[in-house]
């Protein structure tokens, strides 16, 4: 029914896709989390309001994510998450924490909103650093040396400050006041971590591997690769910009931070993706040596190509009903 | 301890934590649709209160729900590598579909169902609780033809020791799926019945006269009564196709160790692999035959039939079995004594006619459900032993090289972190119940009004 050679690319890139929408969506919830201890409590219930209607449904990327690297790429679902242990579990952890504190903290009785609040702070430190720990492990091909746990270690902090960044620029773009002027400082205090995270993988990843260096500096694609790290470096420039002015009087360009946040790591994606093709366990295994069975992954695509549309069709709703500065939430 | 016995403790910790939210929601999903449609037809405001009141409770389950799921699809990889490298042609897409049509459609409309009631017009509200229901449920659909698959295997082929599907219609309606599924199902509506019916009657006793407490505590005996002897029913169906399909599993629960006939159902015994007999047993003479078979003298499969030449034990350990199986029996029996003299009370009586000790005995009962079904899958998991799909593949064969120190310290902290988080959920549930019906909003909000 699709051809053999193409199922295992079009799943690399759902999953792809997946882990994109994934670290954007559920990265904007992980920030907020991360800037609680910063700010008053009616503030932090506002920032809970901000992300409330959504948090569930980005969280579900991941599982999308995972359960694709599990359905298309069994061996290496294997290989990867074995190599992660303890990372996989410290985030497991991290997202149960967080997860649940955002009921509690609004139902359990009132003396106990604090501890509530600092599960959630803690729930999601824990699920940044170890999805950042697990990246530099991934980049340094997933051995446990003590130079590369000390590179993840750097990347594991940089990804924390990047979320935080990501969702400062979201309480930026949901919230006004005396909060939005708070969380213009914020990602003023978070932006670095985006570049030092960006910068890190960057030089780290082409000299981990030659066969990756070779794929950035080889010409003409040293051409053609220039405008990524251009660009980047030119959107971190304008951020920059932005933040220093805002927030303006009647509340334009409120949304910059967050969209150039995103369009950031669009470009960090693609650098990574490039990099990494055609492999998905780093220069071990790649994406066609780890498929699953041609008529298993086909009954799945039908599947996908039906329900993906629908899926991104009643998020965008979603996003859609909720759009404007974030009110207290209520059931009514 | 190895490896293999600490991934198998923690993964029994995950699922048997995991379970206990699902089992909520499933069938509260659909009680919270039938509230809302009560209000919208009836504009009383009682059924908004039990709304209101539910929605709440089925927030906080869903939420423990969705990231204690979240935790096993990850250790599918991290412990149990072989799973996926054998079957995962077969697993994945059922997986696969799970996440598609079911955990999006929850997670995306549990949002506007939460929090959009004055946000959208009132039957989109409506039509996203009926989303989420169906979510649930489909949800519980897939995961159970996964399941069921795991115990009664058909519809595929086995080269080089890896399996392919062959037909996705047989994989999908395998022989037990339709039993597991309507008794999974029906757990799930007696759990909830009961969880209704014993908050109620706890915020009664606390003398909470409003009138949706009266008239969540009908609805939830009235409920109960009315699932149980449908459950007994597709119990006893399920174990019938047991009996065809994995007969050493009903051997152990019977803790029957010779094949013959006129079985008796032992009320108590104590199952002995050692000596391979029952010390002290208390039995009902041929009851077994009677309800395996339809006949006093109907030959039942024994234990000692499922034990090789060389004498490897090939049938699951025995006294778990045999104890869980009684569990979930008693705890079913102790739902029918109590819905049915309820609802005798109920219609007689009405609720103000209900004696305390009743009503002490349904808060008793609140989580009444959770025993039952924790003891159920303890059955019929443990029952699949040492099998991990039945006849393909083994629990020893699948568990990945992980260091003992390293599963042993993750699952010290899975088990403080889930022990601390149960006591915190039956917590709030019954500070919920004490705040009670206190809702300060008026009933003005578009997405409250009646549809008509």
């Amino acid at each position: 029914m699709f051809d053999p050679q193409a199922l295992p690319l079009i799943f690399a890139a759902l999953m792809g896709v997946s882990i994109l929408l994934y670290v954007v969506l559920d990265g904007f919830d992980l920030g907020v989390g991360l800037l609680f201890p910063f700010a008053e409590e009616a503030e932090r219930d506002r920032m809970v309001a901000s992300i409330g209607p959504f948090w569930d449904a980005n969280e579900t990327w991941l599982v999308l994510a995972i359960g694709i690297l599990l359905v298309a790429f069994p061996v290496a679902h294997g290989d990867i998450l074995t190599a992660l242990y303890l990372p996989v579990a410290v985030m497991l952890i991290g997202l149960i924490l967080r997860g649940v504190a955002f009921e509690f903290r609004a139902k359990a009785p009132l003396g106990h909103k604090r501890p509530w609040d600092v599960a959630f702070w803690a729930g999601s430190l824990m699920t940044a650093l170890a999805q950042g720990f697990m990246l530099g492990m991934y980049v340094m091909g997933l051995e446990w040396t003590w130079a590369k746990v000390a590179f993840s270690l750097l990347t594991a902090g940089a990804l924390a400050v990047a979320y935080s960044f990501i969702g400062a620029a979201w309480v930026i773009l949901k919230t006004d006041g005396v909060l939005q002027r708070k969380a213009v400082d914020w990602a003023k205090g978070g932006i670095w971590g985006m570049v030092l995270g960006m910068g890190a993988v960057s030089v780290a990843t082409p000299l981990v591997s030659a066969r990756i260096f070779d794929k950035w500096f080889r010409f003409p694609e040293i051409v053609a690769l220039a405008p990524l790290p251009l660009m980047s470096g030119l959107l971190v420039a304008l951020l920059w910009l932005s933040l220093r002015r805002l927030p303006t009087a009647n509340d334009s360009f409120s949304w910059f931070p967050f969209a150039g946040a995103v369009v950031l790591m669009v470009l960090g994606f693609f650098g990574m993706a490039y990099s990494f093709y055609p492999y998905i366990v780093p220069e071990q295994l790649t994406i066609w040596e780890a498929a699953a069975a041609t008529e298993s992954l086909s009954i799945i695509l039908v599947g996908t190509l039906v329900v993906l549309p629908m899926i991104l069709g009643y998020t965008v709703l979603a996003y859609v009903i909720f759009r404007g500065k974030a009110t207290k939430l209520s059931y009514d | 301890m190895d490896t293999l016995l600490l991934s198998r403790i923690q993964f029994a910790a995950n699922i048997s934590f995991h379970i206990l939210f699902p089992t909520i929601t499933i069938a509260l999903g659909w009680v919270l649709l039938f509230f809302k449609l009560r209000f919208n037809r009836t504009g009383d405001r009682k059924w908004m209160d039990l709304y209101l009141f539910w929605v709440k409770v089925f927030a906080l389950s869903f939420a423990l729900g969705v990231v204690s799921g979240i935790t096993m699809s990850f250790q599918f990889g991290t412990n149990w590598p072989g799973f996926m490298e054998v079957v995962g042609n077969v697993a994945g897409p059922l997986l696969a579909y799970e996440v598609l049509t079911a955990f999006f459609l929850e997670a995306v409309f549990l949002g506007i169902m939460l929090f959009g009631a004055s946000r959208v017009p009132g039957w989109l509200h409506t039509l996203a609780t009926f989303l989420v229901a169906f979510g649930t449920t489909m949800s519980a659909f897939w995961i159970l033809v996964l399941n069921s698959w795991m115990h009664t295997p058909v519809g595929h082929e086995v080269r080089d020791g890896i399996v392919y599907a062959v037909d996705w219609w047989a994989i999908i309606f395998n022989p037990s799926m339709p039993y597991r599924l309507a008794h999974m199902l029906l757990a799930s509506g007696l759990t909830v019945a009961f969880l209704i019916a014993g908050l109620s009657a706890y915020r009664w006793l606390r003398g909470d006269r409003a009138p949706e407490v009266a008239t969540g505590l009908r609805f939830g005996v009235a409920l109960g009564a009315v699932l149980i002897p449908v459950q007994i029913l597709a119990g006893d169906m399920h174990g019938l196709n047991t009996l065809e399909h994995q007969p050493a599993k009903v051997a152990a629960m019977e803790g029957n160790w010779e094949t013959r006939g006129n079985v008796p159902l032992l009320l108590f015994a104590l199952p002995d692999e050692e000596t391979r007999s029952n010390a002290f047993e208390i039995g009902i003479p041929s009851m077994a035959s009677v309800i395996l078979k339809h006949d006093p003298a109907g030959v039942v499969p024994g234990l000692n039939d499922f034990v090789a030449e060389d004498g490897t034990v090939l049938h699951p350990p025995v006294s778990p079995v045999f104890w869980s199986f009684r569990i979930m029996v008693g705890i079913g029996m102790l739902m029918l004594v109590a819905s049915w003299a309820g609802a005798w009370m109920l219609w007689r009586r009405g609720v103000e006619g209900l004696p305390k000790p009743y009503l002490w005995g349904l808060t008793g009962m609140t989580f009444a459900g959770w025993g039952a079904t924790l003891a159920g899958w303890y059955t019929t998991e443990i029952g699949r032993q040492p099998w991990l799909v039945h006849g393909v593949l083994t629990v020893k064969d699948a568990v990945g090289d992980i260091a003992g120190g390293m599963v042993l310290s993750t699952l010290i902290a899975y088990v403080a972190v889930y022990l601390a988080l149960l006591a915190a959920y039956v917590g709030v549930i019954f500070h919920l119940a004490r705040k009670g019906g206190r809702y300060d909003a008026p009933v003005a909000s578009p997405g409250m009004q009646p549809a008509e």
